[in-house]
């Protein structure tokens, strides 16, 4: 199958490892580029800025029409799309009840990657921001996770909405499971542990750098 | 007693990329510096203002708090032509410097922390190996150490058994040799380089030499960052936070025999910074 986007790729981004890990799940053939986000600062390169003028990454260009991406929701949206149509059950987008649902949790996911994740750069590569007030701010994204996921575990459900995983649990999923490498544990969370679990028990999930796969028990 | 000998060590404190980011205050053995100026004129200094001597070796800027440090060490092997030299930026860990090292030297963790990439299961046997310290020059060696790699480098094709050998030429460097892939007579180099920020926090800055004309720059260097991050989260989480040096309290087996000669040499040489070095 030939390839249906090239990523413009960062292995330690969390935002990338979205696109990467919703591929993988629905086992969608694509080409990485690998951007020397750090310590290159590629991203900020002509050649990329040139692609993505906000200098951020993931970027995405799509095979077929060759569409740029340069935002991580929209790309999950674009993959959902792309594999399985308006009937896809990873972005209920037109369903009364769900698609608001799946939006909230899109939105709320960009919030993580804006404390947790600023957060996350700050500890591991020195990024010069403050630290201590992302580390703040993704701890109230933390709570703030654990109210709702305990709400859907006592309606009996385990996802962010509905009985599907969606792209709203892909956009949360990476900033959450890595907030330890910001100092930010998951012990006082047991509703997003069982979530985190629940995750990395899909099949086909894949891992990054700070996220270890589940052992077999054979 | 431990801090007094640390100090007379030299330090990476800076590479090329980030002097280019500008003026920046870091730590070193628990005090703070300033660094700034360019890559081939590096101005470090300590929180007095006292400005301290730097070198350039290895594609990074060392500098030394002592009154009396100890030579560099040096790794010749940087020096062949054709080897492709790769500075790959500092990663932040919040572990003792000694452990960062020591979990470099290990190989039984990779079929689990670095799962097909430097290691799988079932292939988990860490065959008999070889460790000795070299007296003529006092440093740590473990050599005829094998195991089997899904993919040992970003320029292998599948899986290999690889060969490996480390070194330790100072408390907080290990340099590996290990089989390069496309050049099967020829050994890749690859090295950690730890600062001590503290004695429970410390910069890691990987740097490697290959033969590997072909891969991106930004590959490689995402390779060893993937590989080193998968370490990172492990590290955080090892208890106690700095390296025990009596063997009973952290009981060792036949495939930790490098450990073993890394934390004799420790004890040995009084290197306790960053060491818990009460006995049970």
């Amino acid at each position: 199958m030939s390839a249906a986007f090239t990523l413009y790729d960062y292995v330690l981004s969390g935002n990338c490892y979205k696109i990467r890990l919703f591929a993988s799940l629905l086992a969608m053939p694509y080409q990485s580029v690998a951007i020397d986000f750090y310590p290159g600062y590629e991203h900020r390169s002509e050649r990329m800025l040139s692609l993505n003028p906000a200098g951020t990454l993931p970027v995405m260009v799509t095979s077929a029409g060759g569409q740029v991406l340069t935002e991580t929701n929209a790309m999950l949206a674009w993959m959902a799309l792309h594999d399985g149509g308006a009937q896809t059950p990873w972005f209920p987008a037109v369903d009364p009840a769900l698609g608001p649902q799946v939006q909230q949790g899109l939105a709320f996911g960009a919030g993580l990657t804006d404390s947790i994740g600023l957060a996350r750069l700050h500890a591991m590569l020195d990024w010069p921001v403050d630290g201590e007030a992302a580390k703040r701010a993704g701890l109230k994204h933390l709570r703030a996770l654990e109210l709702h996921l305990t709400d859907r575990q006592i309606d009996g459900g385990l996802w962010w909405a509905g009985a599907h995983p969606t792209i709203a649990d892909l956009a949360c999923f990476p900033y959450v499971a890595l907030s330890p490498d910001a100092g930010l544990e998951h012990d006082g969370f047991p509703a997003i542990r069982r979530w985190l679990y629940a995750v990395r028990s899909l099949p086909g999930f894949a891992t990054m750098p700070g996220i270890h796969p589940l052992h077999e028990l054979r | 007693m431990s801090l007094a000998y640390a100090r007379n060590d030299w330090y990476v404190i800076a590479d090329r990329n980030s002097l280019e980011q500008g003026p920046r205050r870091t730590r070193l053995l628990g005090d703070e510096i300033h660094v700034s100026g360019s890559y081939a004129h590096p101005v470090i200094k300590d929180a007095s203002g006292r400005m301290l001597p730097t070198q350039i070796k290895f594609d990074h800027v060392w500098t030394t708090v002592g009154d009396r440090p100890r030579p560099l060490f040096d790794i010749p092997e940087g020096n062949e032509p054709g080897r492709r030299l790769v500075p790959c930026g500092m990663v932040r860990v919040k572990c003792s410097p000694l452990r960062a090292v020591e979990n470099f030297l290990d190989i039984a963790h990779f079929p689990f922390v670095h799962t097909d990439v430097l290691g799988a299961e079932p292939y988990t046997e860490v065959e008999p190996y070889k460790v000795e310290i070299r007296e003529q020059n006092d440093e740590v060696w473990a050599t005829k150490v094998k195991f089997f790699q899904p993919l040992a480098a970003k320029s292998a094709a599948g899986g290999i058994t690889t060969d490996y050998e480390y070194r330790v030429p100072a408390p907080t460097t290990a340099v590996l040799y290990k089989t390069c892939p496309p050049k099967p007579e020829a050994q890749d180099v690859i090295t950690i380089f730890v600062q001590p920020r503290s004695e429970t926090e410390c910069d890691v800055w990987p740097w490697m030499a290959l033969y590997d004309d072909d891969t991106p720059y930004a590959d490689l260097v995402q390779f060893q960052q993937m590989i080193f991050l998968q370490d990172r989260s492990i590290l955080e989480n090892q208890r106690p936070i700095k390296l025990p040096l009596d063997p009973r309290m952290e009981i060792p087996t036949r495939s930790d025999l490098t450990s073993v000669a890394y934390r004799r040499w420790l004890k040995k040489r009084g290197a306790f910074y960053g060491a818990l070095a009460e006995t049970l």
